[in-house]
């Protein structure tokens, strides 16, 4: 049973750090707490199954194109919702909400409420001690490690990572120091939205595609980042495991009981919040960043 | 100056007669409201159920009243109810009031369609049901018949009976994997979402199976909004179970059925997944749901001689199989004969007449009960079981069950890595 907790684990908890991270990146450097996020993630979802399952693209040219798209869309949304009013932190957040409910309700009117599934890269499993593992989840597992360290040499080794690390710790002397703050930030919302592209479209063939894909996503992402520390991305990498490891203990060690996996995972954040209130690896107080 | 005046009352008074001839015209429709979450495959299915029962008895010029022709005009009414349960009694309201709808068809969740029953019948609404399956819907009709007579559930036949050819079907896999691979108590894993319909399903299964013979080694309740539970399904796998029995309603079922045959768990599948009744269900699962078996309303089997045509009608117009919302085309005639029995929209000598029914249509012999539920058993309503062999849909049950085998139904299958691990070498 050990193994099985482990692998199916580390499989969660990947594919919630692809979110949860690209979520706080968007928040240390921009403090925009983009509720739109996994909706992004839904939008790429229904991309590669209409390029991959209706237009019968190859699916990595699907994949290629969606991963493309996204992005282009979220930078849009930015530049014309987002940045406008970046600085009102409440308008960011009840913006962010609407811009997720249009591409629920664009996707509902396009495709309507049916369920869609996407056929897997790779189909057939591996036996990995005793435990029956997909292809597909093997995949999303590398991907997710690969992206994971792109971003963190990005975030450390690049002159873009010291630009984006200089506006989340303090965006009014990065400013005095020459660098285009609000630059940096659509940059980093291209970054965070291309990472919940990635996880869109891997999930896409492990899940089910249908217009509120993006609320379960959601409030596990908005757990995991309170969990690790609002901004702090190794929090985050950390909040998705244990979330991700609690949510497959709930199934193994009480199977009568797997309904209330979310609840356990959101419990244990609580839990966590009274003992240590930043999080993880948060900051006591903002105003200390 | 007086010419132009004249004119333009002149104009208003032609103007004021087409309209109101119009509205003459309009009064001599009869207008059916279908009611149904519109954005969701189970209300699209009423509307396109609705609409080919409108057409047949449009095309002979409409429902026979007292001696004149009154042709069907179908209302659509999104209830909204798959995601807010509340919307659905004011657009029934709505449909009433506003759009004077004559008689009501359609609902799907229980919930929404005990509070539309409800208004239905204040208003005296005859209200021929079409999706929601709960005992209740019916069981108002028993104690308070001078209110709740206006309704009828033409489908699906009720959750108790459901549950019966859930079992029926269970005991059929369990027979024929005894017989072809030697299992003689098979372990038996129960997959069921956590919802209110499930729980007296998951409750008969854990009284009934041990009686059925077979052992029960583990109850996973995923939530009813779930999508992947390939944890639970590692689970099962170790817990060594021969047959997963499911009852599953949500988007859980494809993802369920896809992770099931692309691990290759040696278990089969058999129980209720509503996802695999659509045709969809084949592309959503990318083919891995090949095997998996659920009880259904509908198959391309002869039930009755309107089944097979319908079935085709329906796969070919709107490019998926029927579920049991599409009962709306059995229920428009099942209405238009009443009416014209009664020869009056009189709603209490219509009701009189319904309960007079005895009507072939697709999913069987229609006959109420006197609480106005859609008979279930042999030589009536009995349901069906099917399973997707390479792509297709098949009916595997009843097949010499009390009696009754449909005409087209094929044998089940014991999915072959299945049998590779539990075949006696």
């Amino acid at each position: 049973m050990i193994e099985n907790i482990l692998i199916n684990g580390l499989i969660h908890g990947g594919v919630y750090a692809l979110l949860a991270v690209g979520f706080s990146l968007i928040f240390g450097v921009a403090r925009i707490v983009n509720i739109a996020h996994t909706a992004f993630y839904m939008v790429a979802a229904y991309l590669i199954y209409t390029f991959a399952t209706r237009l019968h693209l190859h699916p990595l040219l699907a994949i290629f194109l969606s991963i493309v798209i996204v992005p282009l869309i979220g930078i849009l949304i930015y530049q014309l919702t987002i940045k406008p009013i970046q600085e009102h932190h409440v308008t960011v957040l009840i913006v962010t909400i609407t811009v997720a409910i249009v591409f629920q309700e664009i996707m509902l009117l396009l495709f309507g409420g049916h369920f869609r599934g996407n056929p897997s890269l790779f189909v057939g499993y591996l036996e990995i001690f005793g435990v029956r593992v997909s292809y597909q989840h093997l995949l999303t597992l590398i991907v997710v490690f690969f992206v994971l360290l792109v971003t963190w040499w990005i975030l450390l080794r690049t002159r873009l990572g010291i630009a984006i690390r200089a506006t989340a710790q303090d965006r009014e002397v990065a400013n005095l120091m020459g660098m285009n703050v609000s630059r940096v930030a659509m940059i980093t919302m291209g970054i965070a939205v291309t990472m919940a592209a990635i996880a869109g479209v891997l999930v896409a063939p492990l899940s089910v595609v249908e217009p509120y894909m993006w609320l379960h996503p959601l409030v596990m992402m908005l757990a995991i980042v309170v969990l690790g520390g609002l901004g702090s991305i190794k929090g985050s990498l950390a909040g998705a495991f244990i979330l991700g490891f609690a949510e497959t203990l709930v199934v193994f060690l009480i199977p009568l009981g797997a309904f209330l996996k979310g609840a356990f995972s959101l419990t244990i954040m609580i839990v966590v919040l009274l003992i240590r209130p930043e999080g993880l690896f948060g900051v006591a107080f903002e105003e200390e960043r | 100056m007086e010419k132009l005046a004249k004119g333009v009352f002149l104009f208003a008074v032609v103007f004021l007669f087409v309209m109101s001839s119009g509205v003459v015209a309009y009064g001599q429709e009869i207008k059916i409201g279908i009611a149904g979450p519109m954005a969701f495959v189970q209300g699209q299915h009423h509307w396109y159920g609705a609409e080919f029962g409108a057409e047949e008895v449009n095309a002979k010029g409409g429902i026979l009243v007292g001696g004149k022709r009154m042709p069907v005009k179908l209302v659509k009414i999104d209830t909204n109810e798959i995601l807010n349960v509340p919307d659905a009694a004011g657009a029934i309201e709505r449909a009433i009031t506003r759009d004077k709808v004559d008689f009501l068809m359609g609902g799907f969740r229980t919930e929404a369609v005990l509070a539309m029953q409800m208004i239905a019948m204040d208003y005296k609404k005859i209200f021929l049901g079409c999706g929601a399956a709960h005992p209740e819907l019916c069981g108002r009709v028993a104690k308070d018949y001078n209110n709740y007579k206006y309704w009828f559930r033409v489908t699906p036949i009720n959750s108790m009976f459901l549950a019966k050819v859930d079992f029926i079907l269970l005991g059929m896999v369990a027979k024929i994997m005894g017989m072809e691979l030697g299992i003689t108590q098979p372990k038996v894993a129960i997959v069921a979402e956590k919802a209110v319909w499930v729980e007296p399903i998951v409750a008969a299964a854990k009284a009934n199976l041990p009686k059925m013979g077979m052992e029960v080694v583990g109850e996973w309740r995923p939530s009813a909004t779930a999508t992947d539970v390939t944890a639970e399904l590692s689970a099962i796998n170790a817990a060594g179970a021969h047959i997963i029995f499911t009852t599953i309603s949500g988007p859980l079922g494809i993802s369920y059925a896809k992770k099931w045959g692309e691990l290759k768990i040696p278990a089969a599948s058999v129980g209720i997944n509503v996802e695999s009744q659509k045709k969809g269900f084949w592309e959503a699962t990318g083919g891995m749901g090949n095997y998996d078996m659920s009880i259904n309303t509908y198959a391309r089997v002869e039930i009755t001689p309107a089944t097979i045509p319908f079935y085709d009608k329906f796969a070919a117009k709107v490019g998926e199989f029927p579920t049991y919302n599409a009962g709306t085309n059995d229920a428009i005639k099942i209405l238009s004969a009443a009416i014209e029995r009664a020869g009056t929209l009189d709603a209490e000598k219509v009701v009189a007449e319904l309960e007079k029914t005895d009507f072939s249509g697709a999913p069987g012999r229609i006959v109420f009960t006197k609480e106005h539920d859609v008979t279930w058993g042999p030589g009536y309503v009995t349901g069906t079981g099917t399973q997707w062999q390479d792509g297709k849909l098949m009916c595997v049950w009843p097949v010499n069950w009390e009696g009754v085998t449909y005409k087209g139904a094929v044998k089940y299958k014991i999915p072959p890595w299945v049998v590779e691990k539990w075949k006696k070498k």
